[in-house]
């Protein structure tokens, strides 16, 4: 087992450099972060040139990749520009923490800029996976007892529906509806903006509030396309074998379903659920930028904007490693349920 | 598995002893009885009616022509889909941003399944070092959600196409870079399922019988392993149009999708959120409404063909 | 000896989307105590829908169990509430299954499929039931039943999962065990293994036992009678030493002729097979479903179908011609 993760671990590393290196080359063509600094357009050429230099923008690129990836405080920088590297740098480089500094939050490090918003993100993340993994166990068990019924069908057809939806009509219907709508029939209605009312402040009450109406257009795209993969998985697993085995041995409805198919069932779900946070991450850039959600998917989008490369690079990196991660430990949680794998 | 052929699924002792049909005609019985595919077909037909038809009584100048005095009507008589910010007609915009809309699906799948076949068969035929550098960049690619790549190539190439007419109309050159970064950014999943096919049929029989007779590499490609694949490479193919159709809907509700003067069922939700707060629901209404009856019927095609030519399945 | 079960006349069909399978059509047998009955025939006779239905186990749509009686202790099974059956089911009649490798849920231990049946119908506490899952282990002849007991199916062989299915059905020490082709899906050797191991448990516990299988030479050595389905009926019901010595049916005398014969010299004659194929189950044919194969056929088979009738002691046919009486038989 712990062999297991080992080499799976082994296996990601790589990947996560290609991911870089990629990543890397595609942002450094993007455009002039210098034209866009803060608002302010550089005009004067020394300027652009000293702002160049400091920003270590004149080196190649692989320089530019090596020095990102492992700082440059080990190297001198060539700051006034006459052609002597004197100061040495200052940066610690990705492998030690150090994603660079923000050009948009001017000298603030790009690894605070994100970390400000990621627990937001996460949040709603969080969230969205419980109501998404209960509503999804719920129909699973439900669709198994009552194939073949009115409401079996009828939830199917809709969850369909949902999946086929982009992930803003849902916002914007439920927004139109729960928070719009509501105020004018005075009922009382859920907000739609931010994280919290600034005449209230962060209390838990108005992140709670707040955060109903994004988690649940999150969580109903994602549980329409596991609803339908869950109840195929209930279904064929209700076909097996060894769930006749079951019958005939006088067991009742409910141990079978409980005691014997859901455990099974429960192997392929983990695997859905586990591999499904990429999809959840986009889904986030859309609803915090509707929701006025201050996380790291807003943070993205502002950001490219703007060309602010320590960041943007930043939160891919940290997207990247988060995926790679997470699919290690869907991998070893599925091989710790299932004893073919792990008493092999 | 004799006891099982009695029981749970009689059908395949029976389907031993009526008479064959080929695998066209079971295809098209199993597609057929798959209502929701059907009717998915009907309602996709009538929206292509609806965007390509519906210009010959729509000119694009009306769809461009806006009004500020008849800002953000509601729907009526006259503007069945009401007016948009600028005064524009929703319902005559619509129709040309479903051209668009639709053409992006298309073009892009045609650009991804290009990709993915390639990548798939290279990897998959000729296995080893290829194979695995192949699979790491594939991937790397996945792990990326494809929305984020998307932003990041939007910006990259952004403003770099100008703008292009062609048969008099004047086409955002944001819509070509839009059509090739979706389908730059899709091809992973194809490329996994192809290098399956070939993996599995490469070892087979008749390939080696073809070998040994001296076919060359290319034929042995062309001919004999890809015609096996195409059942899988067509129902990918059909899911991905949808997907394609909804990833510029996100981008360009983003922003950073096709541009104007090019009009697309995304681009018109664009800022559509900032005025939600004025109760104009038809300002979104409608483009979401369509690409969402797009997307439903694309795939309960794509399912039903997916039923249909899956060989996997013996059953009628 | 007392009748344990009483089946008259058992229909089933299934109803699909290309017509309807006509499974099981019209079958009807008795099974006495401690009494070992033999259920032979090709694939797709019906033979398993048979007991499947019995038992409740036929998925109900498709399925359809269209009339029949089928009297257990005094209780038809066909019409009882599905809280009854799971009360017959392993407690009073055990089942096994031709696939051990997919009859076992992967995921739970041996340990934990052996003690279910027992902790529902007899009430034993989980201690009670370890206990008696070892004894089983032991009856069955798994080896260190104490450890064994923790592991997975995976982690035993072919032979070694259809020793527990085995001991699985027979925890609570049912008065029937019905063996669906037990031992197809295994090695010869093994085959007679688990053979010999029913035997011996038949013998310990005295219990009846329906045996099914497409396999003539194992019927010899464990049954006491035989039954030989055809599409779906029952063609001849005889004492075993009586259906080997003077099989009435053509079909069961093409079976039996089928079989390669030890005595025989090689290149001597070559084995008799059954030209032909069995008829589909779509439509029931108005005469004998064996008539297009059959050697000894006449006119009045194509035109009815003959029932079961009595031709010797304990010995019943549904044939319309008394093949006996052919010269040189």
């Amino acid at each position: 087992m712990i062999q297991y993760i080992f080499r799976r671990l082994l296996q990601g590393l790589p990947l996560l450099f290609i991911i870089s290196l990629v990543l890397f080359v595609l942002m450094d063509n993007i455009g002039d972060p210098l034209a866009t600094m803060g608002g302010r357009s550089v005009t004067r050429a020394a300027d652009r040139q000293r702002l160049s230099r400091q920003l270590g923008l004149d080196q190649p690129i692989l320089v530019r990749y090596v020095y990102w990836l492992i700082g440059n405080d080990w190297a001198k920088v060539d700051l006034d520009g006459d052609g002597v590297a004197e100061t040495p740098g200052t940066r610690r480089g990705v492998l030690r923490g150090d994603f660079g500094t923000s050009l948009v939050v001017r000298g603030k490090p790009a690894i605070d800029v994100i970390a400000e918003r990621i627990p937001n993100t996460l949040l709603l993340m969080v969230a969205a996976e419980v109501v998404i993994i209960a509503g999804a166990l719920f129909m699973g068990i439900y669709s198994a007892l009552h194939q073949y019924s009115f409401i079996d069908h009828a939830v199917t057809t809709i969850s369909f529906i949902f999946y086929s939806m982009p992930i803003f009509f849902i916002a914007l219907v439920s927004i139109y509806i729960f928070a719009v709508n509501f105020k004018a029939w005075g009922l009382p209605s859920l907000p739609a903006n931010g994280m919290f009312d600034p005449t209230v402040g962060k209390t838990p009450a108005q992140v709670f509030l707040h955060m109903i109406l994004p988690v649940v257009s999150i969580a109903l795209i994602s549980f329409a396309g596991y609803s339908r993969y869950i109840r195929s998985t209930m279904l064929e697993v209700q076909s097996q074998d060894y769930i006749r085995t079951a019958k005939s041995k006088g067991l009742g409805q409910r141990q079978i379903l409980f005691g014997h198919a859901l455990k099974n069932a429960s192997l392929p779900i983990v695997t859905v659920v586990g591999l499904d946070l990429p999809l959840l991450l986009a889904g986030a850039v859309v609803t915090e930028r509707i929701f006025a959600w201050p996380g790291m998917g807003r943070l993205f989008l502002d950001h490219v904007e703007r060309v602010d490369v320590a960041v943007v690079m930043g939160i891919l990196m940290i997207t990247a490693v988060a995926v790679v991660v997470f699919q290690i430990i869907t991998d070893i949680v599925y091989a710790w349920l299932d004893p073919r794998i792990r008493l092999k | 598995m004799m006891s099982t052929t009695e029981t749970i699924a009689p059908r395949q002792a029976a389907d031993e002893l009526a008479p064959p049909l080929s695998v066209r005609q079971l295809g098209w019985r199993r597609f057929r009885r798959h209502k929701l595919a059907v009717a998915g077909l009907i309602i996709l037909m009538v929206l292509i009616a609806y965007s390509f038809g519906g210009a010959l009584f729509v000119s694009e100048k009306y769809a461009n022509y806006n009004d500020l005095n008849q800002a953000l009507q509601p729907p009526s008589a006259t503007h069945p889909f009401g007016t948009d910010t600028i005064g524009r007609d929703i319902f005559a915009r619509t129709i040309y941003g479903g051209q668009i809309s639709l053409f992006i699906g298309l073009t892009a799948v045609i650009i991804e399944t290009g990709l993915g076949i390639l990548v798939g068969a290279l990897a998959g035929y000729y296995g080893g070092r290829l194979d695995n550098l192949l699979m790491r960049f594939t991937e790397a690619m996945i792990i990326i959600p494809q929305l984020f790549l998307l932003i990041v190539m939007a910006k990259f190439f952004g403003g770099q196409v100008p703008n292009f007419t062609i048969f008099g109309r004047t086409y955002s050159g944001s819509l070509v870079v839009i059509i090739v970064i979706i389908g730059i950014t899709s091809w992973m999943y194809l490329a996994r399922i192809v290098r399956a096919e070939f993996l599995s049929v490469k070892e087979r029989e008749f390939i080696l019988a073809a070998h040994a007779m001296g076919t060359s590499t290319r034929q042995v490609i062309f001919a004999h392993i890809l015609p096996s694949c195409m059942a899988a490479i067509i129902v990918s193919a059909t899911l991905s149009v949808a997907n394609a159709i909804l990833a510029e809907a996100y981008i360009s509700f983003l922003g950073m999708g096709v541009q104007p003067p090019t009009a697309t069922w995304g681009n018109m939700l664009e800022r559509a959120y900032s005025y939600i707060d004025k109760g104009v629901p038809w300002l979104w209404f409608f483009p979401a409404m369509l690409i969402l009856l797009t997307v439903l019927s694309i795939n309960f095609v794509g399912d039903g063909m997916r039923d249909a030519l899956d060989p996997h399945s013996r059953t009628v | 000896m007392t009748t344990l079960l009483e089946v008259t006349d058992l229909r089933t069909r299934f109803h699909t989307p290309e017509g309807t399978i006509f499974a099981v059509n019209g079958v009807s047998f008795s099974l006495a105590e401690g009494e070992t009955l033999a259920v032979v025939g090709e694939s797709g006779c019906g033979k398993s829908v048979t007991m499947m239905s019995l038992l409740g186990l036929i998925p109900i749509p498709p399925g359809e169990i269209v009339s029949g009686c089928a009297l257990f202790h005094e209780t038809d099974l066909l019409k009882s509430t599905e809280a009854t059956m799971e009360h017959v089911r392993g407690r009073e009649i055990g089942m096994i299954f031709q696939d051990p490798m997919t009859s076992l849920n992967p995921v739970l231990t041996i340990g934990q499929q052996l003690t279910e049946a027992t902790i529902k119908h007899l009430g034993l506490s989980h201690a009670q039931a370890t206990a008696r899952a070892q004894e089983l282990m032991e009856a069955v002849g798994i080896s260190d039943p104490a450890k064994r007991l923790s592991d997975y199916p995976h982690q035993f062989s072919g032979g070694m999962r259809q020793r527990v299915m085995i001991a699985m059905a027979l925890a609570c020490s049912p008065s029937v065990l019905i063996a669906d082709e037990p031992t197809t899906a295994l090695d010869v050797t093994i085959q007679a293994q688990i053979v010999e191991l029913v035997i011996k448990l038949r013998e310990q516990l005295g219990m009846a036992v329906i045996w099914i299988t497409h396999d003539l030479g194992v019927v010899a050595g464990i049954a006491d009678r035989v039954a030989v389905m055809y599409a779906g009926f029952i063609v001849e019901e005889a004492h075993v030493d009586d259906l080997y010595e003077a099989a009435r049916h053509p079909y069961t005398r093409a079976l039996i002729a089928a079989l390669p014969r030890a005595d025989q010299r090689r290149g001597q004659a070559r084995l008799k097979s059954i030209p032909g194929a069995p008829p589909s189950l779509y439509a029931l044919p108005p005469g004998c479903p064996f008539a297009p194969r059959c050697e000894w056929v006449v006119d009045r088979c194509w035109a009815e179908n003959p029932t079961l009738q009595p031709a010797a002691t304990q010995h019943q046919v549904a044939c319309w011609v008394d093949t006996t009486q052919e010269a040189g038989q």
